[in-house]
């Protein structure tokens, strides 16, 4: 049998039971990773449960610092019985599977084209450990350090990562690494060490990543951080996966940065809201008012918070909305991701009404946007929603770390202050003295005579006085319509690379492919192993709704656009579609829609059938990790 | 009804503290039905802010969706206002509470947006005791979709069209008094006398102030059979009055020891109201429900202020919220700069 190879390039994935303990440890494992220099992408994929469902951890190491996922599983490392047969199918040829022997592993599973190690994790815990929980939470460490030594992790590394991991519980280090030990120890003893696929800092193909100091954060805690340096105070949030930590991380950060030193009072608020609904109608009442508030959710409460976003729109309310996106309604799914709120999103609410989106790819991203977020709705007086997704926002990436210029100061926005209203001769709400759509708001409380006005949805005319005429109200949504036009200029532009050279083309066609968000690391690969095969593939990343002209235009100059997402729908497709009155055939999807992000090897898959095109990629892949 | 309000006023308006007169507090022209109730209200809310001499620009109203929440429009046309979504009201106002604490805020809805669509709201406003005034206009039935029965009107009322209510009407006074409101009255909008008091209370309170006010519907809900109507509610009315003392004046009536009590609010005003029975405290939750419980077994409408905590502390003060408001932080108070941004990164590798 041939084995799998290769010096930082593989996938490793553990499957584990879920409240077990198991994530801290497989975290630790990446953690070491990542400490010791070498590119990975670690990725919780986990139940809508508290203990006792299967849980998976995916880690993904790649020389070229790709961080999408590749497809495939190199090396499965299973504590699971309820999954187990499932597991080991899932392993490529020449892959390697790691079990807990307490149990011998049924003969049925036995596969003769991959290498099994066996590890007797539950007796060598049962046997070293008196207090019951630790047999169980150390178990996850031991089978850490049998991979230290199948794999050459650095073991100093992880002995420092515990050390930081209990800083104040430090009883705790000593049997932690005394597990650590016994898993390298065993390792070493009884297989040959390290594997064909191993790590070696040394060797690193990707030195941006090295040279930029890249951290590894989630993008919840990154978006939270962005919140914080966005200048927001008030927060209102029910509890729903996979949004639920933004507000934790805010929490965590306030509670630390906002106190205010004379007093030790709070610079800021958290509501955590009876429902959707009104964690949307504090933000907007405290927008209102003129604080910088947002709210984060996922999608049912997208759907709930629908409502306001259309008020939000109408009034001309400053509103700012993170939402971590998840597959669809009820329980289970959702705790997985997806790219399925686009066009609820983008056109949420009754009556005429388009929303500015923004779509960030990385934690850096996550917290730059937020800040950017809240500059536009105020700049914009509308609803601006960041669209992340429970990929990008629950897991851990590699990203460049956060930058922040202590020059920047918030774009409140044209708000009349008292000052201005003294020398304003007259003043409507909603006249367009600028011709771009945005009118000149003003906050309660602000002056005894002049800027008062009554805030409405739809009736009104643009000295916000009540009107049902059909006149003033075209005039209105027309200029709502412009406002959208000015926002084109204000949301980031697309990122557009150039093209990698391919020296033989197969194809005459000019290929494009679009994406955004967590579709866009695979995507970047995926163009890579196609443009070795000879397809060249010209890329933009979308950021922003309203889309750039520059779009309009990559579709245009292409024969053959592929849009690559995380749906069913091709919910961006169809966007692009509408919005820049491009015919269907023109636009192919790329989509997955499984609830495990998109992969590399999935993408090249789908474009050379749309191609027609063969492949040197053989590899039989499993369903569940294609 | 009218389409026309003149400008024209006495010239020799009385003044109020501020150099304001009454006329300072109105708002634009109703649009209401010709002796609708909630035209009183707005009136009585107009003359409680002047006698109060609050600045009309320190105030801000809020309001659902309904012919109650157009009333907003009809009174304090230099204060702002948002007429919201229907029945969600409470939580603009709670944002708009923690935003800027140094406003007033006074919330105006009805039955249906209070006690239907907006119930779940309405019961988590008065859990977090956020400091705004919340007066129902409360008629019974759905005015601008022509009459339905809302989810106020009592069991057995009889609608406009002849049927009878089959339902337990919900009491919005009792409620607000179970789940834990620290100022809650009833009113009847055809009461000024009691009701402008209660307005300017209420106003002064700190925390969540609501007053249910029964506002009769002229056009859906005044025929015989309907329980507010305002005959019915003429005749089946228990008024205990109330006498509202403003921080700084002096008190000039000497009131009786026994069916009255005096409350005193954190701000110095002074609060005289009149009791159910003589053994009725006003700040006895107990001693409010059933007061309540009793006046509706005999079919009666007992109005006044039913019960009230003077110490109350308000959501501003359950958030430890800095003295400053809210929404006029900058930078300086909220951006932690980039050398804590720094440390983030550090301790991220």
């Amino acid at each position: 049998m041939k084995q799998l190879e290769g010096v930082n390039d593989f996938v490793v994935k553990f499957a584990n039971v879920n409240g077990t303990g198991s994530a801290s440890a497989n975290h630790l494992f990446a953690k070491a990773i990542f400490r010791m220099g070498v590119p990975v992408s670690p990725r919780n994929i986990f139940p809508s449960n508290i203990q006792g469902l299967p849980t998976w951890y995916e880690v993904r190491v790649s020389a070229k610092g790709y961080l999408g996922r590749r497809g495939g599983v190199d090396l499965m490392l299973c504590v699971n019985p309820q999954t187990m047969e499932d597991d080991i199918a899932s392993v490529g040829p020449g892959g390697y599977f790691v079990y807990d022997s307490t149990r011998p592993l049924a003969p049925h599973l036995k596969r003769d084209d991959i290498s099994t190690f066996g590890i007797p994790l539950t007796e060598m815990c049962m046997r070293e450990f008196k207090v019951a929980r630790l047999q169980q939470l150390l178990k996850n460490v031991v089978y850490v350090g049998a991979l230290a030594a199948l794999l050459d992790i650095d073991f100093s590394i992880l002995k420092d990562l515990l050390s930081d991991q209990f800083k104040g519980k430090e009883k705790l280090i000593s049997p932690n690494v005394h597990a650590l030990e016994m898993g390298y120890q065993y390792a070493k003893e009884n297989f040959t060490c390290p594997l064909p696929i191993r790590l070696d800092p040394s060797v690193i193909d990707a030195p941006h990543i090295r040279e930029s100091q890249h951290i590894l954060m989630n993008g919840n805690t990154a978006a939270a951080l962005g919140a914080i340096y966005g200048g927001a105070t008030v927060a209102a949030w029910y509890p729903i996966t996979p949004s639920t930590s933004v507000v934790d991380a805010f929490s965590k950060y306030a509670e630390r940065m906002r106190i205010d030193a004379g007093t030790g009072k709070r610079n800021f608020a958290i509501l955590q809201a009876e429902d959707e609904l009104a964690a949307m109608g504090i933000v907007v009442g405290a927008s209102w008012n003129g604080a910088r508030a947002f709210t984060a959710t996922s999608g049912p409460g997208l759907s709930l918070m629908s409502e306001f976003l259309g008020l939000a729109y109408f009034a001309e309310v400053p509103v700012v909305l993170i939402d971590v996106q998840r597959s669809g309604p009820s329980t289970g799914m959702p705790t997985r991701s997806q790219q399925s709120d686009i066009l609820a999103a983008a056109y949420a609410s009754h009556g005429d009404t388009k929303h500015v989106l923004l779509f960030p790819a990385t934690p850096r991203e996550c917290f730059d946007m937020t800040v950017q977020a809240f500059d536009l709705a105020e700049q914009l007086q509308t609803p601006v929603i960041m669209m992340s997704d429970l990929d990008l926002g629950m897991n851990d990436w590699m990203s460049p770390p956060l930058e922040w210029d202590d020059d920047y100061e918030m774009n409140r926005g044209k708000v009349l202050d008292k000052n201005a209203l003294d020398e304003a001769e007259t003043w409507g709400r909603y006249v367009d003295v600028d011709g771009d759509g945005i009118c000149y708001r003003t906050l309660p409380g602000t002056h005894p005579d002049k800027g008062a006005f009554f805030t409405r949805g739809s009736s009104k005319n643009d000295m916000a006085v009540y009107s049902e005429k059909g006149d003033d109200y075209v005039e209105n949504v027309d200029r709502l319509l412009r406002k959208f036009e000015t926002a084109k200029s204000y949301v980031p532009v697309p990122k557009v690379h150039d093209p990698i050279p391919v020296k033989k083309p197969k194809t005459k066609q000019k290929l494009g492919a679009l994406f955004f968000g967590t579709s866009a690391s695979p995507s970047y690969e995926a163009v890579e192993i196609l443009a070795e095969e000879g397809y060249p593939i010209d890329v933009m990343r979308i950021r922003a709704f309203p889309f750039h002209e520059s779009l309009d235009a990559f579709v245009h100059e292409h024969d053959v656009v592929f849009v690559i997402e995380q749906n069913r729908d091709g919910q961006m497709r169809q966007l692009i579609m509408n919005e820049c009155h491009i015919a269907p055939d023109k636009l192919t999807s790329v989509l997955n829609y499984s609830g495990t992000p998109i992969t590399a090897r999935t993408i090249a898959r789908q474009i050379r059938r749309a191609l027609n095109a063969t492949s040197a990629d053989v590899v039989k892949l499993h369903p569940e990790t294609a | 009804m009218s389409y026309y309000k003149p400008k024209f006023q006495h010239p020799k308006l009385p003044k109020n503290s501020l150099g304001y007169t009454v006329a300072d507090y109105d708002g634009s022209i109703s649009t209401l039905c010709a002796g609708c109730g909630h035209d009183s209200i707005s009136a009585a809310i107009r003359n409680a802010c002047f006698l109060s001499s609050i600045p009309p620009h320190r105030i801000a109203k809020l309001s659902g969706i309904g012919c109650s929440s157009k009333m907003p429009t009809y009174f304090l046309g230099r204060s702002h206002g948002f007429n919201s979504v229907h029945g969600r009201m409470p939580s603009v106002a709670t944002g708009a509470s923690v935003a800027n604490r140094d406003l007033i805020y006074l919330g105006v809805s009805g039955d249906g947006d209070t006690a239907s669509i907006g119930m779940g709201q309405f019961v988590h406003l008065i859990r977090r005791n956020v400091n705004m005034t919340y007066i129902v206009a409360n008629n019974g039935c759905y005015g601008l979709t022509k009459g339905q029965d809302s989810a106020t009107a009592d069991l057995g009322s009889v609608g406009k069209y002849g049927t009878q209510n089959p339902f337990e009407g919900i009491d919005l006074a009792s409620l607000a008094v179970l789940q834990g409101a620290s100022f809650v009255a009833r009113s009847f909008s055809g009461d000024k006398e009691q009701l402008e008091p209660l307005i300017r209370a209420a106003m002064a309170h700190r925390g969540f102030a609501f007053i249910d006010v029964v506002s009769p519907c002229v056009t859906f809900a005044n025929n015989v059979g309907s329980t507010k109507s305002y005959a019915a509610t003429r005749d089946n009315l228990e008024a205990m009055p109330v006498d509202f003392v403003p921080m700084r004046e002096e008190i000039r009536t000497q009131y009786k020891e026994g069916s009255s009590q005096t409350v005193t609010l954190h701000d110095g005003s002074i609060i005289h109201l009149h009791k159910a029975s003589k053994d009725h405290k006003a700040d006895s939750r107990e001693d409010a429900l059933m007061a309540l419980q009793a006046a509706d077994r005999t079919g009666k409408v007992l109005t006044g202020l039913l019960y009230l905590d003077p110490t109350s502390q308000d959501l501003n003060h359950t958030l430890e919220l800095a003295s400053q408001p809210l929404n006029s932080m900058g930078k300086d108070e909220l951006c932690p700069g980039s050398r804590v941004l720094k440390s983030i990164n550090e301790g991220l590798r």
